[in-house]
């Protein structure tokens, strides 16, 4: 209470700037990170420009995870509702007045800029359901699971229309971990689980042409080798022919004759894979497997309710882009547009995973407040 | 409260913690199965796709070789291949043809003329992948397109080596041409087998030597293992098996006489073939007028092939090789050849000339050319002034058939066989020939206009020439051949064509003497060629003829002066020298220029001058040169 010494200053930018920051959670990002920006560099081979893009990107999406850091678990609760409403808001807006870009309704234009909504629900879903889930905390009746389950439906159907199946399936997937997590009874889910594949002819139905052929191209890509398949078949290859050891870096030919499309974006797996073969895509797994792992041991560890289905929710969330996008390129899932966390290159996508992480570095760093 | 709160909250905690559990042990079963497709793709099915890595990657593209050159028997080029650039486009990647040729027209010029040129070998090569728009492009064009070269795809500019002609008409006629592959051709090449050493080349020879000698000049394609990208764009080369250039050609030819018998036929049509009796090689070929082979090579445009193809004067004939001329007086050596050989006439053997003659029973009299006739005639003396009686008589006694057999031996009535393609067989009448063709019988009257020359009797400049040699060479003969040897790319190792005499006339030496004897005495004073024999270092042997192109009735006269051009009589001359030791015989045919000795046979002395005596001709024959008569 007398005189801050030069010491007081140095401890208090160290807690400032310092132990806000989770160490093993950022440094296996930072891992992910560079390997993700050496294959863009192969990938976009010619094209440097796409490599400091990307750096630009992840020193946004440092800063704002850093920033999201800061803020207190609880200032995050507060602001879930306004989030999601806003989200929700945005996503009408966008059936009602949205830009069409390649037949889907995807964008906002504000004039300044256009934004995709569908995006930060990604974020918002999670986030609305914790804190729901936290305030019925220890009396949850089933009204309350059904209110539950409309606030997961209305923008999960609002983004499946626009339409953008793949958000709309991680939209859903991040709300049904918060679900699963909170403790939907096991009957519940199972009975879901056969309701959910007893209407799959409905969702046939229900799916748009070019929907329904990514499904079939998956079940045989040679029926369109040169169409929807294309992407499938090459990506595939270029795996297959990485092989045990790789080609080594920025020797693919796959990926340097451009036979890989999308090679920057959703399909730089396939140039990773390539190029550093199994054992690189090992390598891979086991980083994503650690960050995965840090993120629920803080998700374990966490203070509330609300904050231990949000950890666990955007861990789990972490995961299902890694294995919806790997399994896409290596030809064991439909072809749907999610970027690999970390690696492909992408401003938007960078931003919601830092901020993901910046939410479970802020959950981190606050669980010894609250507990004692 | 609070207590019941945090056992809840424990209960809750615990909860929680098995089904966080739950989920990781899905991730970790999930990255699992990854790694399992991984391995699968990566370790077990990785030689199948590495296969399929590598077949993306490399495309095989055929090396088109390098063609043959031809040269003449002095070395000089007669066709050669330069480098230049094309402007192709590729017709499956080029949605509008129209379009995208209007867009070029704005950076390179392309004329009328290249559009339908272009246009007709779209509907003549279907089966090629690319056309050119252009050909012959300068540096600067090149560099004008390759800046714009982004916005045309299926557009290409390609370096490729040209065939040029540099004498253009001179040797159109032997050497002929080549010209894209078409689709005919490509059918011909699949019935033959041979669509695979055609791989990666677009032209083939159509006309000539190029034509008759495809196979030797062609070459062999190699084959280059090439990496493209997935446009198909080629980046580079990574192994290859050089194509085998063709063979080249070299000619018996000789580009200055020929240079010096085309000049001295001035503005007149028609053809000379000149042969070296010892070997059969033929040393000059001429059809006049010819044309500029280099036209046909990217494919002629619509306009100019007309004008080519309708031309009155025809210079895409080949006259040395497929026109067909009646003999006239040129068959008279043949004839008396046939009498002695025969025992029909002896040398001392007179007639007395009425001018004109006569078949018991028949009404008609067939005439001799000089009116009132030659007096006293034998042997020796019809040669030199062509009696026309003399041959009547001597028809009359031998017959059709003898005569049709004896001159069978020099090659009339058949092909000779030289080496260029579309050879005509002309024609040498028979009783069999008449009962096939017209269903009638012979009738004596027919034989009797054969024995001048005239009637059904056809010959190629060619023949005259081939028959001409024979006689020459004192009945051995060779097979006319333009090309002396075909030169081995590789090896150099060098091919004669045709070194071995074909058979031999037997022929009794003192009757050919006599004949021979006659030949010269026609080109000194007091024969029909005296004036074009007049002066001469050397002696040389010749016959003059003339070709009627339209019947006269019976009591006509001929009047050149009346007669319009393209109805006046055909010159010919057959002659060789120097008669000693003949190194070089001639057939020569001037279209429409009136008596053989008037314009024919000057021509004849005049290549001979150069040949034999190394006399450059001042000027070419004109029209009223020297008026032998037939």
């Amino acid at each position: 209470m007398t005189s801050i010494t030069a010491n007081d200053v140095a401890l208090g930018l160290k807690e400032r700037f310092v132990d806000s920051i989770d160490g093993p959670l950022f440094s296996i990002a930072l891992l992910i990170l560079a390997l993700g920006l050496a294959t863009l560099y192969s990938a976009a081979y010619g094209n440097p420009a796409r490599v400091t893009g990307q750096l630009a990107n992840v020193g946004v999406a440092v800063l704002i995870m850093w920033l999201v850091a800061q803020v207190q678990p609880q200032t995050l609760a507060r602001l879930a509702v306004p989030i999601y409403v806003v989200g929700v808001g945005l996503l009408v807006a966008v059936a009602l007045f949205g830009e069409i870009v390649n037949g889907a309704r995807r964008w906002l234009d504000l004039g300044v800029t256009r934004i995709q909504p569908s995006e930060m629900m990604k974020i918002a879903m999670p986030l609305m359901l914790a804190w729901f889930f936290q305030r019925r905390e220890g009396q949850l009746g089933w009204q309350d699971w059904l209110a539950a389950g409309v606030l997961f439906a209305v923008p999960v159907a609002l983004i499946a229309k626009q339409p953008d199946l793949g958000t709309a399936l991680l939209v859903a997937a991040a709300g049904f971990y918060v679900i699963f997590l909170a403790g939907l009874s096991w009957k519940v889910l199972i009975g879901g689980a056969i309701a959910g594949a007893a209407s799959l002819p409905l969702v046939w139905s229900m799916l748009h042409d070019y929907q329904r052929k990514r499904v079939l191209t998956l079940i045989d890509p040679t029926t369109d080798p040169l169409g929807a398949g294309y992407h499938i078949i090459q990506s595939t290859i270029a795996v297959g022919s990485g092989g045990s050891m790789g080609k080594g870096w920025l020797q693919g030919t796959q990926t340097h004759l451009e036979f890989i499309p999308e090679r920057t974006t959703d399909f730089i797996f396939a140039v990773y894979s390539e190029e550093f073969g199994l054992l690189g895509n090992g390598a891979l797994l086991v980083l994503y497997l650690l960050l995965i792992a840090r993120g629920m041991v803080i998700a374990a560890n966490a203070a509330t309710l609300f904050q231990r289905l949000l950890a666990g929710a955007i861990v789990l969330s972490f995961f299902t882009y890694c294995f919806v996008n790997m399994g896409m390129v290596s030809g064991i899932l439909p072809v749907v547009g999610v970027p690999l966390p970390l690696v492909s290159y992408g401003g938007t996508a960078m931003v919601t995973l830092f901020t993901g992480i910046g939410i479970l570095m802020s959950i981190q760093r606050n669980r010894k407040l609250v507990q004692t | 409260m609070r207590g019941t709160h945090f056992g809840n909250g424990n209960q809750d905690l615990k909860r929680f913690q098995v089904r966080l559990g739950i989920a990781g042990f899905c991730v970790v079963a999930a990255f699992g199965a990854l790694f399992a497709r991984f391995f699968f793709l990566q370790v077990v099915q990785h030689d199948y796709y590495h296969t399929k890595a590598e077949d993306n990657r490399i495309a095989i593209v055929p090396v088109a070789p390098n063609r043959g050159l031809i040269l003449d028997r002095n070395g000089v080029v007669l066709a050669r291949n330069d480098s230049a650039y094309t402007l192709e486009i590729y017709r499956n990647r080029v949605d509008d043809l129209e379009a995208t040729i209007a867009e070029l027209a704005q950076i390179v010029e392309i004329t009328p003329r290249d559009r339908k040129r272009f246009k007709r070998m779209l509907e003549e090569s279907k089966g090629a992948d690319s056309l050119p728009i252009r050909s012959k492009l300068t540096d600067e064009e090149v560099a004008k397109f390759s800046a714009q070269a982004y916005r045309f795809p299926g557009v290409e500019v390609k370096a490729r080596l040209f065939r040029q002609y540099p004498l253009t008409d001179l040797t159109a006629h032997a050497v002929g041409y080549i010209g894209r592959i078409n689709d005919r051709d490509v059918e011909r090449l699949e019935e033959e087998g041979l669509t695979a050493k055609y791989k990666g080349s677009d032209h083939i020879g159509k006309v000539g030597l190029e034509a008759s000698y495809e196979h030797a000049l062609h070459g062999t394609p190699g084959v280059a293992q090439v990496e493209i990208d997935a446009g198909g764009r080629p980046l580079r080369t990574l192994s290859q098996t050089p194509a085998v250039a063709g063979n080249n050609l070299v000619l018996t030819l000789d580009t200055k006489l020929q240079k010096v018998a085309e000049d001295v036929f001035g503005e007149f049509r028609g053809a000379l073939v000149a042969i070296e009796p010892a070997t059969g090689g033929v040393l000059a070929f001429v059809s006049k007028p010819g044309y500029d082979p280099n036209l046909f090579i990217d494919g002629i445009d619509p306009q100019t092939w007309d004008s080519l193809n309708n031309n009155p004067d025809h210079p895409l004939n080949n006259r040395a090789l497929t026109g067909t001329y009646p003999l006239g007086s040129t068959i008279k050596p043949f004839m008396a050849l046939a009498g002695l050989e025969l025992g029909k006439r002896t040398p001392e053997h007179t007639i007395s000339d009425p001018g004109s003659f006569g078949l018991p029973g028949v009404a008609h009299r067939w005439r001799d050319w000089k009116p009132g006739g030659h007096g006293s005639v034998n042997l020796h003396k019809s040669i030199v002034i062509s009696c026309d009686t003399y041959y009547y008589g001597l028809g009359n006694d031998l017959g059709i058939d003898n005569i049709h057999s004896f001159l069978s031996h020099f090659g009339f009535g058949q092909k000779t066989g030289i080496d260029i393609d579309g050879e005509k067989p002309g024609l040498l009448p028979s009783q069999e020939w008449k009962m096939k063709r017209f269903k009638q019988k012979w009738y004596a009257g027919d034989t009797i206009s054969v024995s001048i020359g005239q009637g059904y009797n056809l010959a190629t400049p060619l023949q005259l020439a081939f028959a001409t040699a024979i006689v020459a060479n004192d009945g051995v003969v060779y097979k006319p051949h333009i090309v002396r040897y075909v030169e081995d790319s590789r090896t150099g190792e060098r091919r004669e064509v045709e070194p071995e005499p074909l058979r031999k006339v037997k022929l009794n030496p003192k009757w050919l003497q006599i004949v021979k004897q006659a030949m010269v005495d026609v080109t000194k004073p007091g024969g029909t060629a005296g004036r074009a024999g007049m002066g001469a270092t050397y002696n040389f042997a010749g016959k003059t003829g003339t070709a009627q192109v339209i019947g006269m009735k019976q009591g006509e006269r001929y009047d050149e002066k009346k007669i319009a051009e393209r109805f006046r009589d055909h010159a010919l001359f057959i002659a060789y020298a120097p008669a000693e030791k003949p190194t070089i015989a001639l057939g020569i045919l001037v279209e429409n220029a009136g008596h053989g000795g008037s314009v024919a046979a000057p021509i004849a002395r005049k290549v001979f001058d150069y040949y034999v005596a190394g006399i450059r001709p001042a000027s070419p024959v004109s029209a009223d040169e020297a008026a032998d008569s037939d």
